[in-house]
This record gives C-alpha cells, structure tokens and sequence, in this order.
C-alpha cells in the first residue's frame, strides 16, 4: 500500500517541538486521519510544551490540559458531555509514555475496563523526555538516561503496555510508528471504525535529544525499531485476536538499531548485556508470531 | 408540588442532585458517603434523573471526569468524604483553575491513620485554599438545598464549590425534607450555559503553558470571582427563600443580639450548640449563637459587624492543624485582628474522630470561657483524663 498523505493539515507550523521530534509529526500524520471533529486531551507531557505558551495555540482541534495522571478519565467525561449534547465527535486522550505505562496506568486501565468512547494515543519516546531524559517504565533494558546513568543502565525489560491493554479485552489496540506512515494511518482508521469503545495507539515516537540521536536520524531510527523487531507492528482486536501488519526483513540487525543512538551506549559496551536484550527481543518476537499463527485466535476465549 | 419525605442527609444530597438536574455524576464509593451515590446510580437507572453516570476507579478519577464533563458544557456533581477527598486534592485545583462550577458534598469524616469513619471536618479545611465555594449544611434540608444555592453560585463565577456534612450526625440521620417542586428548582436554578464547550468549531486550548506574565492576573481573575460570589451567596440566598421559600445566609445568628458571650460553630454540631444557648439563656446568661455557614468565601463583614464588641467568644473547632490551633478559631482571629472592640478569641478543639459533643459538652466550655482569663491558642475539649484546656504534657501514656 502507498500512503497518500491527506493534504489537510490540523497542525501549525511553528510548534515548540524539539527539531526532529516525532511525537509532532504523531500527532500531525494522526490528525490527518482523524479530521478536525474531535477534542485532545493532553496531560503533563512534552505536548503540554509542543502545543505552545498561552495564546498561541498550534492545532485546529481543541485541546484541554490536565494533570499528568488523568489523560483517560478526562477523555471520558469529554465524551460523556458530547454524547448529551448528541455530538459525535472524537476524543482524544493524547499522552506520553509516564502518563501512560507509569502515573496514568490507573485511570487507563479504568477507561479502558469501562470500554469508555475514545482513542488513546500513547506517543512513547521512551522516557521522561520533557523533566529531560528520566527512566520510565517504557524505557528498555540497558538503556542509558539520566536516572539510569551508564554505570547503571535501566534493569528491567519495558512494561508490556501491549498486553495490558489486550488483557482489558478493549475492541482495538495497536502499535505504530511515523516512519510507516501508510501503516499508521491505516490503523488510525481502524480505530476510527471500531468507535463505541476504547480504542488504543502505542506509537513509537523518537526524541533526538533523548536517544542521543542526530534529528535527521529519527525517522531511521524508528525504521530500524521495527525492522530489528524491538517494535513490531500489529494489532489486537479484541484482546485477543492478532495480526502482524509489517514483516520485518532480517536484515536491519539489532546492531544496527542500537549503535545509531547514544542512549544504548551501555548495550553496545557490554556484550553480555546485549545477549540479554537480544533474547529478550526474540522471545517477544517468537510469541507475537505464535499469537498471530493461532489458528483458534477469533474465538471467543473464556472470561474469567 | 414540594414533597414532605423522611429522609437521611445522605439521601437528601442525592436529591439535592437530581432536582439540579446534574447531567454527569462521576463517583467512587466510601463511607460513609456511598449512599448518596448508590441512590443517585438508582435515580439514574430508572430515568427519574435524567444524567450520565460514570462509575469510575477512584476519587481522582471522579474529579477528573468532572472535569472533563464540565469542560465540555455539563453541569456535574460528585461526592466523597475524607481520604477520598484528599485523593482529589489535585484536582480539586485544576477545577478552580480551569473555572468549572462543579459541585461536590463532602461527608466529613476523620483522617487516617488510624482508620475512622467518624465526624472530622479536617478533610475539606485541609482543602481551604484552593478556591472552592465551600458551605456547610447542619440539616438534612440543607444537604439538599445547599447543593441547589451552590450551583446557582458557582455557574455565575465559574468556580467550583463543595457541601461540607458531617458524617453519620447528618448523613445517616434521616428528618423530615421538604423535596422541592421540580418546576420551582427550574425557575430558580436555570440550565447551564457554559462560556466555553471545548467546541471543534472553535478550536483553543485550555489550561495550557502560561509563564510569568499571565499567571498571577488568572490567579486575579479568581480573587475576583471569590469576591463576587461573596454577595451573590448573599442575593441567591434571599432568592432561595423568595422561589423555594427557605432564605439561607452565609452566617445564621441565634439569639444574638444582647449575648456577652457567642458560641461560633459549623456543620451539625450547630444544633448541640443551638439547644445548649437556650438552656443557658434559660439560667439567664446572655450567650448567644452565630453559625459559620460559608466558610469560603469567608464571611468577613459579617464576622466583624457580629463579633466586635462581645465580651468573649468561643469557637468550636472539631478540625485542627497541628501545631496551631482549630482552623475556625485561627480564621475568625485573623478576621478580627485590628478592629475595634475585638472579643478575645478562645478556640475550643472538640469530637475529633467523631467523639461525642453533647449539649452538656457544649455547656462545659461555655463554663470553661466564662472562668478563663487568657485565650490559649487552642484548649482541647474531652481528651480523656485532661479538663478542658490547652496542651499539657500528660503524667501517663494517655489512654
């Protein structure tokens, strides 16, 4: 499939987004699908920065501001006012990855439980970006930040947002990432036609000051992301039922991801290190693979 | 018609809801406030109230979604107590800051630990200032004629404000309640018409970045706003008594007139202090009764104009903050300070964690102001094996 990206842009020019920022461009390539009848919410997060200081005002869609913990339930309650007043529009729950795996984790998975109408967008960069590079739990294992400095790098595996999600059986959940735009766009749809219920995007989004990556590399980066199979693409409908939408090629190897960003420093220096994360990353892959292969995956599984 | 029902406060703040019209409730149980959201979920459910109601995963998340709700153009309503409103601290500012007129009640009841479900208005006084219209109901008629008066305020200054009752004393005690004519209501609390509604069509942003050169006029702007819902308490009060036939006044005097000596308190506790001023005036002792029925905004001339002169003033605190003295009594001080005539203020700390304040108790400090010379930053009222007085270290282990 070849993307033509839409020409209507809800997204101003002049954003105080860092230079090769891809949780700009997210948000810019989503709202193209989206269309301007819809609402974000965006919570504490480098969007609270991005969008601009009082007046200015960088999207054509309205955005209301909350505190960091609460992107979700906010959301809802936005919705559940539209709804009374018999309007259709789209809310967007737009946060970053601490709202999302760490301090908002609660009212996520309260909506989501709930199956409240609307999309979560979960740009992750990995970190606490906008405090300046602190671990979260979406950082992955041996990654350099400056809560997890080189000696320490962070100990554990990222959250499994993914599964999180799924385990809360919500109609539609997937990953996605600016630099298959055609695919993100896609799977914006797909969450647009799953309205009713919670819908929900984990969009690798780059930092270029975070990662210790050079701004035109962002793109490359998260291409590499996907290709080595630290972030694959697909999607989960139903909690259950999923699909790989990109087959990576083998020949972007983990190396290659790695050694282009500063952050993974401690990786690229410890092999023993890089083993771990290695494994990690393929047994991830091999499930995902299983689950996409599972013959009896548009069953209905038993609810405990 | 109005409606003559036997109900608890409880259930007479879920009325209090319904009759105005509140569109999104959003609540988390905790007692003992659960049974104003469990009635109005079954108000909900057989289409009696006409709303949206969203069972949500905590108290912050209540908050939130009022938010939310209340961003979008609804009229909403919430009700916790204690922890539940301390969990909601957060956002109980980002409600004064973002200028929705969200009402709350808060059934109050002691902090933790150790664990009490008992009457404590330490729970809304720790949220004294944020911004929040806060009232105090003493009967089950108020806990649902307060939210009604609220919400007529609120939506004209566009801040949020909050019923204060007292746990179990009034939110399980059932009286008689007079239910209003929905029409009335109607006439007296029209619809909710928001200045914004979070509008595609009019795409802003709110409550976003604002650095050194706006944040202290929006800070302003709500000073402002406090100070206009001050008089128009005042104006929907009279309305109140003029549309539903109940006049409320930010402060209620009780044979005040000549009293030498005025007992101050809030919430329920009001009618112990109430029956206890007509025992004393019986025994021919000129004390009187001012309640404390807005606490913000606080009711300054009022204070002033009702204070000055009185030989001795006594106010009951059943809140403290440590290391000072009874938050009413530190308050009134403040308000006093400097004016001419100003009582000596003696603050009285009593029934924390719901311990019992009878009429006699009330008597026992009234004794204690009349033979006490200096006002002691707070006298602490019945904690066992200690008179009334101010902090002493005790000789055992207090048990």
């Amino acid at each position: 499939m070849r993307y033509g990206v839409p020409e209507a842009e809800f997204l101003d020019c002049g954003t105080l987004g860092c230079q090769g920022c891809a949780a700009t461009l997210s948000m810019r390539l989503v709202l193209k699908e989206i269309g301007d009848d819809a609402i974000a919410v965006v919570p504490a997060c480098c969007w609270s920065i991005i969008d601009g200081p009082w007046p200015v005002h960088s999207l054509k869609i309205p955005v209301f501001h909350t505190a960091f913990e609460t992107a979700a339930v906010v959301a809802a309650g936005i919705k559940a006012a539209k709804v009374r007043q018999g309007r259709d529009t789209t809310v967007i729950a737009w946060a970053g990855d601490g709202g999302t795996f760490d301090i908002g984790l609660q009212a996520l998975s309260g909506a989501a439980e709930r199956n409240e109408d609307i999309i979560y967008v979960c740009y992750d960069n990995e970190a606490y970006m906008n405090t300046g590079i602190q671990r979260s739990s979406a950082t992955p294992e041996g990654t350099w930040t400056t809560t997890t400095p080189d000696e320490h790098p962070e100990p554990r595996p990222k959250k499994d947002i993914m599964g999180i999600m799924a385990a809360h059986r919500i109609p539609y959940a997937a990953t996605a990432t600016t630099a298959y735009p055609d695919d993100l766009a896609r799977k914006v749809q797909a969450a647009m036609a799953a309205k009713g219920g919670m819908r929900f995007l984990h969009v690798l989004s780059a930092c270029p000051p975070g990662w210790k990556l050079p701004a035109d590399q962002a793109i490359e980066a998260m291409r590499r992301a996907v290709e080595c199979k630290v972030f694959p693409l697909f999607e989960i409908r139903d909690g259950r039922e999923y699909t790989i939408t990109h087959w990576p090629d083998d020949e972007v190897s983990l190396e290659d991801y790695l050694s282009l960003q500063g952050r993974f420093a401690p990786i690229m220096n410890d092999p023993d290190l890089r083993e771990t994360v290695r494994r990690g990353i393929d047994e991830r892959w091999a499930w995902l693979v299983e689950q996409h292969e599972r013959e009896d995956r548009v069953v209905e599984a038993p609810v405990g | 018609m109005p409606e003559r029902l036997l109900l608890t406060g409880n259930h007479a703040a879920a009325y209090g809801a319904m009759l105005s019209r509140a569109e999104v409730i959003s609540a988390y149980p905790i007692t003992p406030q659960t049974m104003i959201v469990e009635l109005l979920s079954e108000l909900t459910a057989s289409g009696k109230l006409n709303a949206t109601f969203m069972t949500v995963e905590s108290e912050h998340s209540a908050m939130a979604a009022c938010i939310g709700a209340a961003a979008a153009g609804s009229r909403t309503y919430t009700a916790t107590s204690g922890q539940g409103l301390a969990l909601m601290h957060e956002m109980l500012h980002w409600a004064v800051g973002a200028r929705l007129p969200i009402v709350l009640t808060n059934v109050s009841r002691a902090m933790a630990p150790g664990w009490s479900i008992w009457s404590d208005q330490t729970d809304i006084l720790s949220q004294r200032d944020i911004g929040w219209i806060t009232l105090f109901a003493e009967s089950v008629q108020e806990a649902q004629d307060f939210i009604i008066w609220a919400y007529r305020v609120a939506e004209q200054v566009h801040l949020p404000a909050m019923v204060g009752m007292d746990a179990f004393i009034l939110s399980h005690t059932a009286e008689p309640l007079i239910v209003h004519d929905q029409a009335a209501v109607d006439a007296y609390l029209p619809r909710f018409e928001p200045l914004y509604d979070l509008d595609p069509a009019d795409p802003r942003a709110y409550g976003g970045l604002v650095n050194r050169d706006h944040y202290f006029e929006l800070r302003y702007k709500i000073f402002e706003a406090m100070d206009r819902a001050r008089h128009l308490v005042v104006e929907a009060g009279e309305e109140f008594g003029e549309v539903l036939g109940r006049r409320y006044t930010p402060v209620e005097q009780y044979l005040l007139d000549d009293a030498e000596y005025v007992i101050v308190s809030a919430g329920a506790l009001t009618s112990n202090v109430r029956q206890a001023v007509k025992d004393l005036r019986e025994r021919g002792v000129k004390v009187g009764l001012l309640r404390l029925v807005m606490f913000r905004p606080f009711p300054i001339a009022e204070m002033r104009s009702l204070l000055s002169g009185r030989r001795k003033v006594a106010v009951l605190d059943r809140n403290m903050s440590p290391g000072h003295s009874g938050v009413f009594a530190e308050e009134i001080r403040a308000t006093l300070a400097g004016i001419p005539d100003a009582p000596p203020i003696y603050g009285y700390v009593v029934g924390l964690g719901g311990r019992d304040v009878r009429v006699e108790t009330v008597v026992e400090v009234f004794e204690d102001l009349v033979a006490r010379d200096e006002p002691e930053t707070a006298l602490y009222v019945g904690v066992k094996g200690l008179p009334i007085g101010p902090l002493r270290v005790p000789e055992g282990v207090i048990r």
